[in-house]
């Protein structure tokens, strides 16, 4: 039995800080790079392959050992337990053994006195290796049939027939770029020896218990020798749920070879060489459809660069096939996915988990399609989107999910309306009439997003909460935060239970000695699963402490509140801490764990049909942009976005992911360029080369409003996920880069741009997808 | 010449530091040596400025407070100087005893512009150094300028420069400047430093003479001034470099003096002095000064040094070629003059002979009826390497093209003039049908490379439509932009 609350419930809706910001901007707040170190730290660097398939002959590391500050070399043989740091399918080597699979692979480690000389040693070696043929695109893998997981197909109806019948049909391809992560903080951790054969690992990751596993199986090890623990990342966006795996072993394995904690910090350009990105995925579809644009049968093939191991290809490619659909009605649809095997870094998590792609690939084809009837692309995107949820019709996913919770057509309705999109259609419609040089573009596109992993397993969450006799609380959980705002909203989910000031409720670091066997941070779900099991948690508490008073006063528990910081009930007030000092006293238990689980979900890998979501966050942008027809520039004027994140926590984080999520998402398909090099090295490891979004790409006028729509689902304060799904608006500003180029090229133009949209490839696409 | 510490102004105090090798950077000496860790390396590269921090000189007899990329500085090039680093900015704050915020770390927090925060030191200090230089809230433009060096992968920038506002509505704080600038005076006094550590020596000669002497002396040694590339050679590439002479210590290399017939600029003057002063003489400078690396770097660099240097994509070289600029060197005490362009003789190899140094650069005064413009593109407005940088001077006399200067760089080894198009240009009518057909010939006058930066067809082409919108711009009749510049949202 809950306690009622009567006054309105502090914390939750507040827009507070980050629970760090204090300290953020005062460089206090500490990364693992700023922990003390222990006495006699030793500091690694990586030795790297520079071929990118090739047999090991040799490694001659004796002018590594001799350099100066040395103290210990390994190589995949020095490894004591399994040389292997991969997260599903256990084909990633700590260390390369015999086969080097990409430019750039660890070949071997050492450890020395400073960071500085463990660098330079670490550039000494004599490589040795015999060169293989390499595989480096998705295009090349699937024309190889080189894979690291089979191809996989999701047919609904006959799409072959639905196509043959159609009124229009269409044929396009287009490729999509990778993206690094650029957390600014690199990858990075710290091992350190504890007696009978324990190691503390501080690790900059989004997947403690992972780390303690990967790193108890490099150590032949069990898992309760190895505790992994993490305070903060400098961000993370999917680049260390799997790949600090690889960082943490390496520290963990010098760190027992030599007794010493051992720190291993990548530079920034060995960061960007060895660990994997976002997969880039070359598209091709066929559609069928009718004179309003409504698809009627489609085909996908939607190959992808895995790069050289599994890691967690599998569920980024099943997400590009659940999110194929985006916001529309897939009738008869046949998706073939490939998972290509490339001789390149092993491409990974990265906000949005192959939903961008999945949704990428079915907004080209409806853009492509409205071009092709000469209609406005957003009213080609209406027509297509599911049915009422109420309805019986168009409103069941290909996998098989009913989409219960639809508010796509209201929200780009009301977004449709506050950006004014019309008369702006006219508007640029007008002036690009009479402008030569420059053109405009505008495009809205919609976003729905499925929350919950497809590998339903991971949707679980323990947390454990401690009340101390003084009133004040502290809070682990499983969650891990990169700046995200995941501690800032379990803060106020913990204080709210309790009625205190948020103050009184501090985060712990993240630790699998406090809870243990969490899932990664990630799939967007950090609050919903860690904010669900805090909650638990707290209301054990918080019925004990009321059953405690109820019980002095001879009330009812329900008549216990507890609000302000204070506890009260009929005739009796008192401040919190006088009550849980009073409650221990009387030896009621004042901490306690929780446990959730998410309900209702259920999905058959085999089939992939099922519900393998929760319930979707929906959202919608629209971009005005121009471009410099002379050199392809171009110039983000104006962003408006719409998106729906339930019953908001903190809508000052919440917007700031928004915001966040868009930017990023604007960097992946404008001027983020990966570029490999012939022999499979990357040309773009530094921010020299590889480019982000920089100050002035943000747009002079960005509109960013919370649609009104509480979760249908019980989740946590009917609040929705956030992290991921608004990378995807984004989609907006490449769109209307397309419709740019369009006014350039004629009025039934379908622009062959491929993304990232660089200038380059927008002066391509306006000389007709080659330069001379 | 003596031996001594390197002696600088830090928390407070005037701080003496040897032992440390000259190219150990300030970076890591914070972090490493003075456990001051809330400055953070993001790249060490100087292109993501978490590393960001202020540092303090005196100039005309007044504080000068500037933000840097504390990865690439040298701590020997600290001599001298006051170093601010973001655990400092409590203290100058409204209260250090109770230890609240400083305005702009405030600023940040109420607009919520933090979320992983390991950006967030390098923002503050960026910040700081805006605030401090500036008594009123500046634009939005100038915002940005200021956090050009800044990335940030969490917000998408929109918090942060909504920081700025809010910090200018709360109480204005100050630096204690009277107390730098006397601790500035008292390492003023010393003599020139000339320090050795891990068997290398850093010089920093105090006159125009002495550097002379020194360079003679030691033609061997490397010649650092901003290190915003010299930096990178140690930090990325690992390289042990010779001795070193720092040319920030010369007061004659700082010199700006402009009069009818030329503009000179001193090889030591930092980019953000030199754009200043060439955007005074020709306006046409702004854009490009403007993109032209980021706030910290060009607060570090020097325009010498991007000179010197020899790359094929420094972004001054084809305005200066363009404008007719003649690079002055200096050897012992002889002195002579180069057309800029004759001072490249390949990829990465200058005219500079053994002992000799780049002392200053001259810019002849425009002839009158002189059209310029010095452009670049990149994949990214701020802080990016040019694919293409180009430039153009023309004189129009009744509308006939009677001289012409045209450079690019990007396309070459060396920034490079396009002497077949200049002569096709010259004596013809500035018309339409003129840059129709000079642009073939602009395009196929360099023959560049393709690299991650820009396919070899795309260089070509966009020097060729350089030299169109040159023409748009200057003659448009529609009335219609030819310049994203002048693209605004539509009302």
């Amino acid at each position: 039995m809950n306690a009622p609350y009567r006054s309105p419930p502090p914390g939750i809706g507040a827009g507070l800080p980050h629970e760090s910001a204090h300290l953020h901007v005062a460089g206090t707040a500490s990364y693992t790079d700023d922990l003390p170190e222990p006495t006699g730290t030793l500091h690694a660097a990586l030795g790297l392959s520079n071929v990118a398939h090739g047999r090991i002959r040799a490694i001659d590391l004796s002018a590594v050992r001799a350099a100066p500050g040395v103290r210990a070399v390994i190589v995949a043989a020095d490894i004591p337990g399994v040389n292997d740091c991969g997260p599903v399918k256990h084909d990633d080597p700590i260390l390369a053994d015999g086969l080097v699979m990409f430019h750039g692979q660890p070949l071997f480690a050492v450890a020395a006195d400073s960071h500085e000389q463990a660098r330079r040693a670490a550039r000494l070696a004599t490589l040795d290796i015999d060169a293989l043929p390499a595989i480096l695109s998705a295009e090349a893998a699937a024309e190889a049939a080189s894979w690291v997981l089979p191809p996989v197909d999701v047919r609904r109806g006959d799409a072959e027939a639905a196509l043959a019948a159609a009124p229009h049909r269409l044929a396009g391809q287009v490729t999509l770029g990778g993206q690094e992560h650029f957390y600014l903080e690199g990858q990075i951790a710290c091992a350190i020896p504890g007696d009978d054969n324990t190691l503390h690992v501080h690790s900059s990751t989004q997947h403690p218990t992972e780390m303690q596993h990967a790193v108890a199986h490099a150590l032949g090890w069990r898992a309760h020798q190895v505790t992994a623990e993490c305070r903060r990342m400098g961000g993370g966006f999917g680049g260390k749920e799997s790949q600090s795996a690889q960082i943490a072993c390496v520290a963990a394995v010098l760190a027992v070879r030599t007794g010493r904690a051992v720190k291993l910090r990548l530079d920034r350009d060995d960061d960007m060489r060895i660990t994997g990105k976002r997969h880039d995925f070359h598209i091709q579809y066929e559609a069928g459809f009718d004179d309003g644009g409504v698809l009627h049968g489609l085909k996908l093939h939607l190959a992808s660069r895995c790069g050289f191991s599994a890691d967690l290809s599998g569920p980024v490619n099943d997400r590009a096939v659940f999110h194929a659909d985006n916001a529309y009605y897939l009738d008869a649809v046949a998706i073939r996915s490939l998972r290509g095997l490339t001789h390149t870094v092993s491409n990974t998590a990265f906000r949005g988990f192959g939903g961008p792609q999945g949704m990428f690939a079915i907004e080209s084809v409806i853009d492509d399609i409205a071009r092709h009837l000469q209609l406005d692309p957003l009213a080609v995107r209406q027509a297509n989107f599911y049915g009422d949820s109420q309805g019986a019709l168009r409103n069941t996913t290909h996998y098989g999910m009913k989409v219960e919770d639809n508010v796509i057509a209201p929200l780009v309705a009301q977004l449709a309306r506050d950006a004014d999109y019309a008369r702006r259609r006219d508007a640029i419609t007008t002036f690009n009439a009479t402008s030569p040089v420059i053109k405009r573009g505008l495009a809205l596109t919609p976003v729905k997003f499925g929350i919950s992993f497809t590998a339903t397993f991971y949707n679980q969450a323990g947390a454990l909460v401690h009340v101390y006799n003084d009133g004040t609380v502290l809070v682990s959980h499983g969650g891990t935060e990169m700046g995200q705002g995941l501690y800032t909203k379990i803060r106020q989910i913990v204080a709210h239970e309790f009625g205190l000031p948020v103050e009184d409720v501090r985060l712990s670091s993240t630790d699998t000695s406090r809870v243990p066997n969490t899932s990664a941070t990630a799939a967007s779900s950090g609050t919903d699963l860690n904010g669900k099991a805090a909650q638990v948690a707290c209301q054990t508490i918080r019925r004990r402490i009321a059953g405690f008073v109820a019980e002095r006063l001879g009330v009812s528990a329900d008549a216990v509140i507890f609000t302000a910081g204070q506890v009260s009930a009929p005739g009796f007030d008192a401040t919190f801490a006088q009550v849980v000092a009073d409650a221990y006293r009387a030896r009621v238990q004042l901490w306690d764990a929780g446990f959730y689980k998410t309900p209702r979900i259920h999905y058959d890998p085999v089939t992939m049909q099922g519900r393998p979501f929760y319930y979707f966050a929906y959202g919608a942008a629209v971009s005005e942009v121009a471009i410099d027809t002379l050199t392809g520039e171009y110039k983000v004027l104006r962003v408006d976005i719409l998106h729906d994140v339930g019953k908001s926590i903190n809508p000052a984080i919440d917007i700031g992911q928004i915001e966040g999520g868009f930017i990023q998402g604007m960097g992946w398909l404008t001027t983020e360029e990966l570029v490999y090099k012939a022999d499979g090295s990357l040309a773009t490891h530094a921010p020299s080369t590889y480019k982000i979004p920089a100050v002035s790409d943000l747009p002079p006028v960005f509109n960013v409003r919370l649609f009104d729509n509480a979760n249908a689902e019980d989740s946590i304060h009917r609040a929705k996920a956030v992290g991921e799904p608004p990378l995807m608006l984004a989609f907006s500003v490449f769109f209307a880069l397309r419709d740019a180029v369009a006014a350039a090229l004629g009025p039934d133009a379908r622009p062959q741009l491929d993304a990232p949209a660089t200038p380059e490839a927008i002066l391509k696409a306006l000389h007709g997808g080659t330069l001379a | 010449m003596s031996e001594r510490t390197i002696q600088f102004y830090f928390r407070g105090a005037i701080r003496q530091l040897e032992g440390a090798a000259p190219t150990r950077t300030v970076l890591q000496y914070l972090r490493e040596d003075a456990h001051a860790t809330g400055t953070k390396e993001g790249c060490a590269e100087g292109d993501c400025g978490a590393c960001t921090v202020v540092l303090g000189e005196k100039v005309d007899g007044a504080l000068q407070l500037r933000a840097v990329n504390a990865c690439l500085q040298f701590v020997p090039t600290l001599d001298g100087k006051a170093l601010f680093t973001v655990e400092d900015l409590a203290a100058i704050g409204p209260s250090a005893r109770t230890g609240l915020l400083h305005p702009v770390q405030q600023g940040l927090v109420d607009r919520h512009a933090s979320q992983c925060g390991f950006c967030t030191p390098g923002f503050a200090m960026s910040l700081f150094a805006l605030y401090e230089n500036n008594p009123q809230c500046p634009s939005r433009a100038a915002v940005c300028d200021a956090l050009s060096g800044n990335l940030c992968r969490c917000t998408g920038y929109r918090p942060i420069l909504d920081a700025v506002p809010a910090a200018y509505t709360r109480k204005r704080v100050s630096l204690d400047r009277p107390a730098v600038l006397a601790a500035l005076d008292e390492m003023a006094a010393l003599p020139t430093l000339d320090y050795a550590a891990a068997g290398q020596r850093f010089i920093a000669p105090r006159s125009l003479a002495e550097l002379a002497a020194t360079r003679l002396a030691r033609p061997q040694a490397r010649l650092l001034a901003g290190a915003t590339d010299v930096g990178l050679w140690v930090t990325k590439q690992l390289r042990q470099l010779d001795d070193l002479i720092y040319l920030g210590a010369v007061p004659e290399l700082k010199v700006i003096r402009v009069d009818e017939e030329s503009l000179f600029i001193g090889a030591g003057v930092s980019l953000t002095d030199a754009f200043d002063a060439l955007n005074t003489f020709e306006p046409a400078w702004a854009e490009l000064a403007r993109r032209f690396a980021s706030t910290p770097i060009r607060n570090a660099g020097t325009l010498g040094g991007n000179l010197a240097n020899g790359s094929p994509i420094g972004d001054a070289m084809p305005g200066l070629i363009a404008l007719g600029a003649q690079i002055v060197l200096h050897k012992g005490e002889q002195r002579r003059r180069l057309p800029l362009e004759d001072f490249y003789l390949a990829y990465q190899q200058t005219a500079l002979t053994p002992g000799e140094f780049v002392q200053a650069v001259l810019i002849p005064a425009p002839p009158a009826g002189q059209l310029f413009r010095t452009w670049k593109v990149a994949k990214r407005t701020d802080q990016d390497i040019s694919a293409v940088c180009g430039a153009f001077a023309l004189t129009l006399t009744d509308d006939i093209v009677s001289q012409a200067r045209i450079a690019f760089g990007g396309v070459a080894a060396t920034p490079l003039r396009a002497r077949a198009t200049e002569r096709f240009l010259l004596d013809k009518p500035w018309c339409a049908a003129t840059v129709e057909a000079a642009m073939d010939v602009l395009k196929n006058e360099y023959t560049p490379l393709s690299d991650l930066r820009a396919s070899a067809a795309y260089r070509r082409q966009v020097t060729a439509s350089l030299l169109r919108r040159l023409w748009l711009e200057n003659s448009a009749a529609s009335g219609m932009p030819v310049r994203l510049a002048d693209v605004e949202t539509l009302p």
